[in-house]
C-alpha cells in the first residue's frame, strides 16, 4: 500500500465534520434461555451490562453460560448420552468522537473440549446528514479443541472475519440496509466424535462406522439485504434476505420477517416467521459406498441439505418500579420460537431392520424460550 | 493482510468524507417514526446474540447476522 496515501488518510480520519452521534443506553439485561429438541436440552443464565462514560465511551460486559444435556440423534446412535457446560464472557468498549464510533470486543468461551477467544474491531461512521450509517469490522478468533477421554488430542481454529453493513433512511417511515460479511477458517474444523457410515456386508445392520474427515480450510461469504418499515399506525414491519456461499459448496437462503406492535403505553407484541434452507457440502454423504470411500468425509446434518422453519412471538411489558429508583424504567420479556428442521439427505438411524440407505429422513422441532429482564439506568 | 489493508484505508477514509456536510434529504425533525425503538431490528442485543447463536449452532451458514457483540465469529463450539 502507498504509505503516503495511509498518512495522508489516516490524518484526514481525525478531521470529520463535527455533527454529533450518541452512543446506546445504558442498561442491563438478564437472561435464562431454554432450547429443546432433537434430544438436547440446553439452558442456563445470560447477561448483558453496558455503561456509558463522558457521553462518548461506553463499556459492555456480557456472560453466557449453558448446561447442555444431550441426548441427540448422533448421541444415541454413536456415542452416549452426556452433559456439559459452557460458559462465555465478553468485553466492549467504545468510543465515540463526532459521527465515528469505534469499538472493540474481546471474548473468552470454554467447555469440556473447547475453547475459543476472540477479539473484534468495529468503526462505524454517519454520513450524509446521518442519513447513511457504515460500519466495517474486522473480527479473529483463535480457538482450541480437545477429545474428552483422550489428553494426547489437541488442535486448533484459526478464524477471521471481514465485514460492511450499510444501513439508510430511505423515507420518514423506511430504513434499509446491506451487509457483507467474508469469514476464513483454517485448522481442525470437524467433530473430534462424530462419526460417518458406509455400507458394509459383513456388518449385522449392513454398515459401519469411521471417524468424519474435513478439509482444513473454509472460505465463505454472506451477503443480507434488510428493511424495517413503519406502518400507519404504530407497528413497523420488518424483512431480510440473507445469501451464504462456501468452498465447501454450501449455499443457503435465508427468509425473515417480523411484525411488531406496540398495545397501550406498556406493552409490545412481536410475531415472526423464518424461512432457512442450504444445499449441503459436496463431501457430505448420509452413506458412503465403502470405507475410506473418499478423502473427505462428512455425516454432520448441519452440513446436509435441509431446510428450518421459525414461528415466534414474544411480548415484552416496560414498567418503573418505585422502589429501584436507579432504573429509570424496565422490561420484562417473554419470547418463544418453535423451530423445524427437516434433512434431506440424513438418515434416522433409530429405525432399524431395513436396507441401509432407506430408513426415514430426519426431522425434529425444537422449542426456544427466552425470559429476560431488562433495565435502563 | 491484504484485506485487513483495504479494511482499515477504508476504515480510516470514511470520516475523512465531509458527506456529513450534505443536506438530507429526510430531516432530523422528519425522523421521528425513525427513532421509535419498534423500528430497531436489535431492540434487545442479549436476545438478538441468543437467537443468532441458535441458528448458528443448527446450520451450515454463518455471517451477515448484524453481529457486533464483540465476537461476531459466530457459537466457539463443536
Amino acid at each position: 500500500m502507498n504509505s503516503r496515501l495511509f498518512v495522508v488518510l489516516a490524518t484526514c480520519a481525525f478531521m470529520a465534520p463535527a455533527t454529533a452521534d450518541v452512543l446506546d443506553e445504558d442498561r442491563v439485561d438478564v437472561m435464562y434461555h431454554v432450547y429443546e429438541g432433537g434430544g438436547e436440552t440446553i439452558d442456563g443464565p445470560s447477561v448483558l451490562v453496558r455503561k456509558k462514560f463522558a457521553d462518548k465511551y461506553a463499556v459492555s460486559a456480557s456472560y453466557y453460560a449453558d448446561m447442555v444435556s444431550s441426548s441427540s440423534i448422533d448421541v444415541i446412535t454413536t456415542a452416549s448420552p452426556y452433559k456439559e457446560q459452557r460458559k462465555e464472557y465478553g468485553l466492549g468498549f467504545e468510543y465515540l468522537r463526532d459521527d465515528t464510533t469505534y469499538k472493540l470486543g474481546l471474548s473468552h468461551g470454554k467447555e469440556s473440549d473447547y475453547e475459543s477467544n476472540a477479539a473484534q474491531a468495529i468503526i462505524r461512521q454517519s454520513l450524509f446528514g446521518d442519513l447513511t450509517t457504515v460500519s466495517l469490522s474486522y473480527a479473529r478468533g483463535w480457538d482450541k479443541v480437545f477429545r474428552n477421554g483422550d489428553p494426547t488430542f489437541s488442535d486448533q481454529v484459526d478464524r477471521s472475519v471481514f465485514g460492511i453493513d450499510l444501513s439508510q433512511i430511505a423515507t420518514d417511515r423506511l430504513i434499509v440496509g446491506l451487509a457483507w460479511e467474508a469469514v476464513t477458517e483454517d485448522g481442525y474444523l470437524n467433530n473430534p466424535y462424530r462419526l460417518v457410515r458406509y455400507l458394509d456386508p459383513r456388518a449385522p445392520i449392513g454398515y459401519s462406522y469411521e471417524p468424519e474427515r474435513y478439509p482444513r480450510t473454509r472460505s465463505g461469504s454472506a451477503l443480507a439485504a434488510r428493511a424495517s418499515y413503519r406502518l400507519p399506525f404504530r407497528a413497523t414491519l420488518q424483512g431480510e434476505y440473507r445469501y451464504y456461499t462456501d468452498d465447501w459448496k454450501i449455499s443457503a437462503h435465508t427468509l425473515y420477517a417480523s411484525y411488531t406492535i406496540p398495545y397501550g403505553d406498556s406493552w409490545i407484541f412481536d410475531a415472526h416467521l423464518r424461512y432457512y434452507t442450504q444445499d449441503g457440502a459436496d463431501f457430505y454423504s448420509d452413506l458412503y459406498p465403502r470405507q475410506n470411500f473418499q478423502a473427505f468425509l462428512a455425516r454432520d446434518k448441519n452440513l446436509s441439505s435441509m431446510n428450518s422453519q421459525t414461528v415466534g412471538v414474544g411480548a415484552s411489558y416496560q414498567f418503573i418500579m418505585p422502589w429501584a429508583h436507579f432504573f429509570q424504567k424496565s422490561s420484562i420479556n417473554l419470547k418463544y420460537d418453535l423451530i423445524t428442521y427437516r434433512y434431506d439427505d440424513f438418515r434416522d438411524l433409530r429405525v432399524r431392520g431395513v436396507p441401509p440407505g432407506t430408513e426415514p429422513l430426519y426431522w425434529f422441532n425444537a422449542s426456544v424460550i427466552q425470559l429476560y429482564f431488562s433495565g435502563w439506568f | 493482510m491484504r484485506h485487513l489493508r483495504v479494511i482499515l484505508l477504508l476504515a480510516l477514509a470514511l470520516p475523512a468524507t465531509g458527506c456529513g456536510r450534505l443536506e438530507p434529504s429526510v430531516r432530523p425533525y422528519e425522523r421521528g417514526l425513525l427513532v421509535d425503538p419498534i423500528m430497531h431490528r436489535d431492540r434487545d442485543p442479549i436476545s438478538s446474540s441468543y437467537i443468532r447463536h441458535v441458528n448458528e449452532s443448527g446450520e451450515g451458514a454463518r455471517g451477515a447476522t448484524g453481529d457486533t457483540s464483540g465476537t461476531g465469529l459466530g457459537c466457539g463450539c463443536n
